[in-house]
């Protein structure tokens, strides 16, 4: 099999570790080669950061180089926009409409961007857009926003519910897992 | 067993497969996880130590003793080791003695991204260089045979790509080794000139011996290709980048020990290729060995020593065509990190940049007061130059510098190498003031214990250090405690200090606002009627704060309540929610 790649991207503390997790847990029981890479320190103060999943019959660099993603997994809309370069020509951006304000846009030294999911639609890209800050509220919780996304992915990449639910299951503590998988079904369906 | 693993989980595996009994470490990104991880196995003692040479020395008497032992630090840790590094050399070990350091090309986490392999020349110690978590567990075990069949300490080097990338390992039993009898040998262990002098050729016939070995292991292997218009010598996860660009087309020399390297093995490969290159970051460490024994070869006039490679970039400099991705045409703002909403170190900072101080900075998260629209922050260098930097800065001063300069320093940081420097304060009486940023954790590299917090790092409660009482033994007499969410009294103290003619020493104490056992007041509010939009409030970079349609709002999601932008709200537009 060619070899898949996905970049989660965010801003730190939204919860994309959790979702890389989850994951390499999906891709490891299905008998793949996987390589799943993120960069810590620094970068998780609120900064932006960069998960790379990768999947195959071998997959030797852990990180996916502009061109090459599938599907950029993005957590945050200017986060979406800053990677659309590592989008391989025909691929696909599922973006969290959330904006969150980078400093320079709080201390009024840069504008935060307007209409950025037209200007994406514009490229030779799919983007799949979607507010899943407000359906992971409906689901019970706003730190659910990367069950949302997992749902959203699920709709793209040909795993079977069992193993999405296997993964879930051992990737998010016991007592969260019914919102989990209700937030899960929200973004797969909405 | 097969499973995912980050590359410092699969390190720490080996250890516990390799029969390692001892750990000590200094956390530092990207190496911290291998402590962290071998702390969770019961058989292993492992403790964080106050700086990367006490852990080394740790290291070496636990070896010494009869144990396989251990410990990990990033690349500018091991300047601190350095010392017993160059001595260790000569010792040799009695049980086996691995040293894991990683590097940061790119600077992810790091002040500059020096080469870790010179020291492994410079020394004389063997290094070993995974490229995924499979060869990181797998060269852990083989260090420590390494390690006492020559009779050395042995370099297990990381690096960012290699220690934070998750692959597949296949995992073993533990097999612990017979321990091993300490016996005193004066000749080997007393490393005074006389012994000394015996020992240098002892280091350099092992460095032959292990060279010979170089020659045959199979972790220095050729992957016969099927085009031999192009041969390339790799190593680490530049390995990685040559399979994802070429798989198996060119023939590859992959090196597993890059130092000592082999001199026949790669005189062969060289003879069967028409162009030799060499794909390895940083610096031309394998080139500049190819060139000594006389062979033409390409490296860093394709390579930059400056970042990180990756396979599209390995592809295009050899001539192989990748595909590019669409940009936006769009000016995207760039998303530093910020300080966490709520932490104690933001309000000193705006209270010093108030204030107009030079300020010599740090590294912890701390560091991060130099960034707008804090700004405040001058120098920074390396772990604890804050304190003995200001020491320099106030004595070749104009005497009025004293008056104006401060070092900020965090509590971890301080007991690594800040508090050497501030006896050098105390011994050599300079006018100086130092503010210890005591926020109960090693911060930056994920919440670590250290010796001023109480616990070790398994969790349990130990020795506590009082920073007061350390300060006064140095000789500091002025010793003040402040709570750096009340910014009058930060600031009528760092005055008062800042005026007293002798050293003085400020505690800005409050534990991090990430910390579990840490209860918050809840958000603050903002009244959109009495905010007049003067946004005094944004000068502080707090990440819950933004202006929307001319009036500061407050993110109740982040907001923890500090109360520091209150208190910069002259129209009391900020406060508790009724």
């Amino acid at each position: 099999m060619e070899t898949k790649n996905i970049m989660i991207v965010g801003v730190g503390g939204q919860g994309t570790l959790l979702a890389s997790k989850l994951l390499g847990r999906l891709i490891l029981g299905k008998g793949f080669d996987v390589k799943v890479s993120e960069v810590h320190g620094m970068s998780q103060r609120g900064g932006s950061v960069v998960t790379y999943v990768r999947w195959g019959d071998r997959v030797c660099s852990p990180i996916i180089d502009k061109g090459q993603a599938d599907c950029v997994l993005s957590f945050e809309l200017l986060e979406a926009a800053r990677y659309t370069e590592y989008v391989k020509p025909g691929g696909r951006i599922i973006v969290n409409s959330q904006q969150i304000n980078p400093m320079p846009v709080i201390a009024g030294m840069a504008a935060y961007p307007e209409n950025l999911v037209e200007k994406m639609a514009a490229l030779d890209i799919q983007v799949d857009a979607l507010d899943a800050l407000s359906l992971a509220e409906k689901a019970g919780s706003s730190k659910a926003v990367n069950l949302v996304l997992m749902g959203r992915l699920a709709k793209h990449f040909d795993f079977t519910d069992e193993e999405w639910m296997d993964a879930i299951e051992h990737s998010v503590p016991s007592k969260f897992l019914e919102l989990n998988k209700k937030a899960f079904e929200l973004g797969r369906s909405a | 067993m097969k499973s995912l693993m980050l590359g410092n989980e699969a390190v720490a595996r080996g250890l516990y497969e390799g029969g390692c009994s001892f750990v000590s470490s200094y956390p530092g990104t990207p190496s911290t996880e291998i402590t962290e991880c071998a702390a969770k196995y019961e058989e292993l003692y492992a403790e964080w130590a106050p700086n990367e040479k006490v852990a080394l020395e740790a290291a070496f008497g636990a070896c010494l003793s009869g144990k396989r032992s251990f410990c990990a630090m990033k690349h500018v840790g091991l300047n601190v080791a350095a010392d017993p590094l160059f001595t260790i050399s000569y010792t040799g070990v009695n049980a086996g003695l691995v040293i894991g350091v990683a590097d940061d090309a790119g600077m992810h986490s790091s002040q500059n991204e020096q080469d870790s392999r010179h020291y492994a020349q410079a020394s004389r110690i063997p290094m070993l260089e995974p490229s995924d978590s499979a060869e990181a567990l797998a060269f852990a075990k083989l260090a420590y045979e390494l390690s006492e069949e020559f009779d050395t300490a042995v370099l297990l080097k990381m690096c960012t790509r290699v220690s934070h990338s998750q692959s597949v390992v296949e995992t073993g039993e533990r097999v612990l080794p017979a321990q091993k009898k300490y016996e005193k040998n004066p000749g080997k262990y007393i490393m005074m000139p006389a012994n000394a002098k015996k020992r240098h050729p002892e280091v350099e016939a092992r460095t032959k011996a292990l060279t010979a070995w170089a020659e045959t292991t199979e972790i220095n292997r050729i992957e016969t290709g099927g085009d031999p218009s192009c041969g390339i010598i790799t190593s680490s996860t530049c390995y990685q980048y040559v399979k994802e660009a070429f798989g198996d087309t060119y023939p590859v020399l992959k090196l597993g020990m890059i130092w000592p390297m082999p001199e026949q093995k790669i005189r062969e490969f060289a003879a069967a290729v028409e162009r030799l290159v060499v794909v390895e970051e940083l610096d031309g460490f394998i080139e500049s060995h190819c060139r000594s024994l006389g062979l033409a070869v390409s490296g860093k006039e394709l390579f930059s020593n400056i970042g990180e490679l990756s396979q599209n970039l390995v592809k295009e400099k050899l001539g192989g065509n990748v595909q590019a991705g669409a940009a936006l045409d769009e000016d995207i703002p760039a998303r530093p990190p910020v300080m966490c909403a709520g932490c104690p170190h933001r309000s000193i900072f705006y209270v010093l940049k108030k204030m107009n101080l030079t300020v010599l900075g740090d590294i912890g998260c701390y560091t991060l007061g130099a960034v707008q629209p804090l700004g405040a922050i001058d120098t920074t260098i390396c772990m604890g130059a804050s304190v003995s930097g200001l020491h320099g800065f106030v004595k070749a001063g104009d005497g009025e510098s004293a008056g104006r300069t401060v070092a900020v320093i965090g509590d971890s940081t301080f007991m690594h190498s800040g508090v050497t420097g501030l006896i050098n304060i105390a011994y050599n009486e300079s006018n100086s003031t130092v503010i210890i940023l005591d926020n109960s954790i090693t911060g930056m590299t994920g919440h670590q214990q250290n010796p001023t917090t109480g616990y070790n790092l398994k969790g349990d409660p130990c020795a506590k250090i009082d920073l007061e009482s350390l300060c006064h033994a140095v000789g500091i007499k002025r010793v003040r405690v402040v709570d750096p969410y009340d910014m009058e009294i930060c600031q009528a103290v760092i005055t008062e200090e800042l005026a007293a003619k002798e050293p003085s020493v400020i505690i800005s104490r409050r534990p991090c606002a990430l910390l579990k056992y840490v209860k918050h007041p809840g958000p603050i509010c903002s009244d959109t009627e009495k905010c007049k939009g003067c946004k005094a409030c944004m000068k502080i970079g707090c990440p819950a704060i933004s202006m929307v349609n001319g009036k500061a709002k407050i993110d109740a999601t982040l907001c923890v309540g500090c109360g520091v932008c209150e208190q910069l709200c002259k129209f009391d537009a900020l406060g508790k929610a009724e």
